[in-house]
């Protein structure tokens, strides 16, 4: 069956970007528990791809983790501009440390700052006064019962790729027996 | 836990090559913030005043301000603290860009270096783990250069890196350092990193920078937001349109350089051009720079443009700020074309966009006055502009008379003779300047240049306009919404201030009210720079986001400290004090406080002298301009009065 969704989305315009970084910090303080109790840009779920002597400003979002790394690594030529492996890829990935929680590495994806008091806008795109950033909705039509893992069980899953169910499930067991003590 | 500072900094001895993370005093902080206050208490404590510059004792700090990596818009300086080889006092220069955020990131609120590596280093800060790594395949190398070779050599496209050029290992007593789009310029900073063999600083952080009190904190950075996007859209009418808006003078955003190049002055310091802008010099120079800029930047956390990238043909890409743009130009009599060339080269030698320039003119004035010959200066090309970049070269690798010109205009002057000390008529404390020559003797800009431990005449104005508004309808709409105010008595000082007549410069403001005004514009650079917040977005521009009713609420809420108006009027006063006790310390007096001798046509000697009076009394300092035992005491400083008066320097009258 089919449904109608609404989708949130960030049209991200690079021209407009003057590199400052301010959509990092304030996601990360935004997602800082309690809110805007620390920052730290590691932790954003949005990177500005910089290189200023090549002119290459790119604001990049964190999307759907995956286990796997991508066979080629393209590049792309844009008004003479090179960009970079992966510039436009929104995955947090083996092949690159963006999109990664820096202490425990798990993989980060952008919640549009939905969680709770869910925000009108991102605040990335409030605190981009030069509107590189531009917050759009749209409704499209999508498979209904199609369920999103949610961020717990991203995480736990990313974290069975990388070590194994078995090894994942002993050390869940230690730790419950050590806290029993 | 500490909150909005690490608690930490990083000492590094590069004679011993020993590099020790230090857990720092908190009351510390309650009593002079970050940045440049805690510099100056460093300084004070461990560098004799005895001390040479060029010594391994002296100290070159890296400090990130109190507020820096916090959500507070624009809070990104580094300021760069030591002593200076050109004026042999405190010299403390500063950075917007990158590099201090990524320090609090990294977990440390400043490196302290001292001693001198027997050969070229590099320092890289990864975090918990700090290396002195071997620097020898980058002697020579441009700042820019060096900077993207470690980024290569390390892997980290991320790394944020301070770097020296050519004329910083050379210790051109100008010499800068450079951070991508910024740069610590003035005072020769660069010269004393290049004294103790250290080509750069990468630094590359992933930890948090904590907030005490987030939800007030993050409710404050967005109303400076506001302000921000409200001043935007909302110039301040009757003024100079560079002075209308905020963040630096937007030199690189706007073309019309008509008020500039027509009010200031050209060559070394010499010649206003009236007339000067025309159409056809108007087409040209827009031209060259809508070609040249590829797109208008901003540091970290800050949504203002002031700088650019700018590329121009057969020349590598580089990043500007503001001013610099003119400088070369402006020295040289040339054009906007040659201004953005001859700044590259000069960018990846690291110099100061102020003191270069001026130096070369300087030498151009005295070969053309017969004072240098071919004799002192052989091979010495015809073309104007050849001629500036011949000398730049020169200088940067102190070569032949370039190792004369290295040491900045006055020690030029007196190792030259001759005569030559009558054409260094631009500095202040020994310091080259804006060149700005003027008629009217203005009081608040007299006790500013003076009296300043910035030793700058550019970015210590601010808060009250530069000059009055023609009629009272005007004055009385921009008092309208001037809540920055501490007091409402100056918005009477300006409602009242004339453009001629009785209440016209130089008599009113009267002494009374310029040391107020200044006293005014003066703390407001001390708690940016102790906050690390760019004076584009607070002290610098009129009307600012960020003014003396919100900054004791950002700083509370930040720090957890507990600060009102009154107590950050206070550490504000307790630093600038303390700098003014340091340099009285290494033989500051009344006799060097005085502007470029002529910053003005008409000069008013004895007005001159009670301004001063009146201004050393406010501040609590003796009629030599040294703080008294009395306010050294009010400020918790005895440890200073004591030292003072062991020296000689205060009499011990109690």
């Amino acid at each position: 069956m089919k449904v109608k969704k609404k989708i949130k989305t960030i049209k991200v315009v690079a021209d407009k970007c003057n590199g400052c970084r301010a959509c990092e910090m304030i996601c990360s303080a935004f997602h800082a528990s309690p809110k805007y109790s620390s920052n730290n840009p590691e932790r954003s779920r949005i990177r500005v791809i910089r290189d200023p002597l090549s002119d290459i400003y790119l604001p990049v979002y964190a999307g759907e983790y995956t286990p796997a790394e991508c066979m080629g690594r393209d590049k792309y030529v844009l008004d003479g501009k090179e960009y970079g492996e992966c510039a436009f890829c929104r995955a947090s990935c083996p092949s690159r440390s963006l999109f990664k929680e820096p202490d425990s590495g798990l993989p980060l994806k952008c919640d549009m700052c939905e969680d709770d008091p869910s925000q009108e806008t991102p605040l990335c795109v409030q605190w981009c006064v030069n509107e590189a950033l531009v917050y759009e909705e749209r409704e499209e039509e999508i498979d209904d019962g199609s369920e999103a893992l949610g961020d717990m069980e991203t995480g736990v899953a990313s974290l069975v790729d990388k070590y194994g169910l078995e090894k994942i499930l002993d050390t869940v067991a230690r730790m419950s027996a050590s806290r029993k003590d | 836990m500490r909150y909005a500072e690490t608690g930490y900094n990083l000492e590094v001895d590069l004679s011993r090559g020993s590099i020790e993370r230090v857990e720092t005093d908190p009351r510390e902080t309650e009593l002079h913030l970050g940045g440049l206050g805690a510099n100056a208490k460093i300084l004070w404590d461990r560098v004799p005043p005895e001390t040479d510059p060029f010594a391994p004792e002296n100290l070159l700090i890296f400090s990130a301000g109190i507020l820096v990596g916090t959500p507070a818009p624009s809070a990104n300086r580094t300021i760069v603290s030591t002593f200076s080889p050109q004026t042999k006092l405190m010299a403390y220069s500063m950075m917007g860009g990158f590099f201090a955020p990524e320090l609090k990131y990294a977990g440390y609120d400043k490196i302290i270096i001292r001693g001198q590596s027997p050969k070229l280093v590099y320092l890289w800060v990864s975090n918990d783990k700090v290396e002195i790594r071997d620097a020898s395949h980058l002697q020579g190398k441009g700042a820019g250069d060096a900077a993207e070779l470690i980024k290569k050599e390390l892997n980290e496209p991320k790394a944020q890196i301070a770097s020296i050029g050519l004329a910083g290992e050379n210790r051109v007593f100008y010499a800068s350092i450079e951070q991508g789009r910024s740069s610590a310029s003035r005072g020769g900073v660069g010269a004393v990193m290049g004294d103790k063999g250290l080509k750069a600083i990468a630094v590359r952080g992933t930890k948090d920078v904590n907030i005490a009190r987030p939800a007030p904190f993050i409710g404050l950075c967005n109303d400076v937001l506001n302000y921000i996007k409200f001043r935007s859209t909302h110039p301040i009418p009757g003024v100079p349109a560079i002075l209308s808006g905020l963040g630096s003078p937007q030199e690189m955003a706007i073309h019309d350089e008509s008020w500039h190049t027509e009010n200031f002055a050209w060559g070394n310091a010499r010649h206003r051009r009236k007339g000067f802008w025309t159409k056809e010099v108007e087409e040209d120079w827009r031209d060259t720079q809508e070609n040249a800029r590829e797109r208008l930047i901003s540091c970290y956390n800050c949504p203002m443009k002031c700088g650019a990238t700018i590329a121009v043909p057969d020349t590598p890409t580089y990043m500007m700020k503001c001013y610099s743009k003119l400088t070369y130009a402006m020295g040289a009599m040339s054009d906007l074309k040659f201004g953005f060339k001859i700044a590259q080269q000069a960018t990846e030698y690291g110099v100061d966009a102020f003191s270069a320039p001026q130096t070369m003119a300087f030498a151009i004035e005295l070969y053309e006055a017969g004072i240098l010959t071919d004799a002192d200066m052989p091979g010495f090309p015809t073309g104007n502009e050849d001629r500036f970049y011949w000398l730049l070269d020169k200088i940067v690798r102190r070569e032949g008379i370039g190792d004369i010109l290295a040491d900045g205009t006055y020690w030029a002057a007196q190792r030259i003779g001759k005569g030559a000390d009558a054409f260094a008529h631009n500095n202040i404390k020994k310091h080259e300047q804006l060149p700005l020559k003027l008629g009217m003797l203005n009081p608040l800009y007299f006790l500013m240049y003076s009296t300043g431990e910035k030793i700058g005449i550019t970015q210590i104005e601010g808060q009250f306009p530069q000059a009055p508004f023609n009629t009272m309808e005007e004055r009385e709409e921009f008092v309208k919404d001037w809540f920055q105010v501490p007091d409402e008595k100056f918005k009477k000082y300006f409602l009242d201030w004339e453009p001629r007549g009785e209440n016209s410069n130089p008599y009113y403001p009267t002494v009374e009210m310029s040391c107020e005004i200044v006293d005014w514009m003066e703390k407001m650079h001390y708690i940016d720079d102790a906050a690390g917040i760019c004076a584009g977005l607070s002290s610098f521009p009129l009307k600012p986001p960020y003014h003396m009713h919100n900054y004791p609420l950002l700083l509370s809420a930040a720090t957890g400290f507990d600060i009102d108006e009154a107590r950050l009027s206070q550490i504000a006063r307790r630093n600038r004090t303390l700098i003014r006790a340091i340099n009285v310390r290494r033989g500051l007096r009344r006799a060097d406080e005085k502007p470029p001798e002529d910053h003005w046509k008409k000069r008013f000697p004895e007005l001159e002298e009670k301004l001063l009076d009146a201004y050393y009394k406010f501040k609590g300092w003796n009629s030599e301009g040294i703080p008294t035992k009395e306010s050294l005491h009010e400020l918790a400083m005895d440890y200073v009065s004591e030292d003072l008066e062991r020296r000689g320097i205060l009499k011990n009258e109690g």
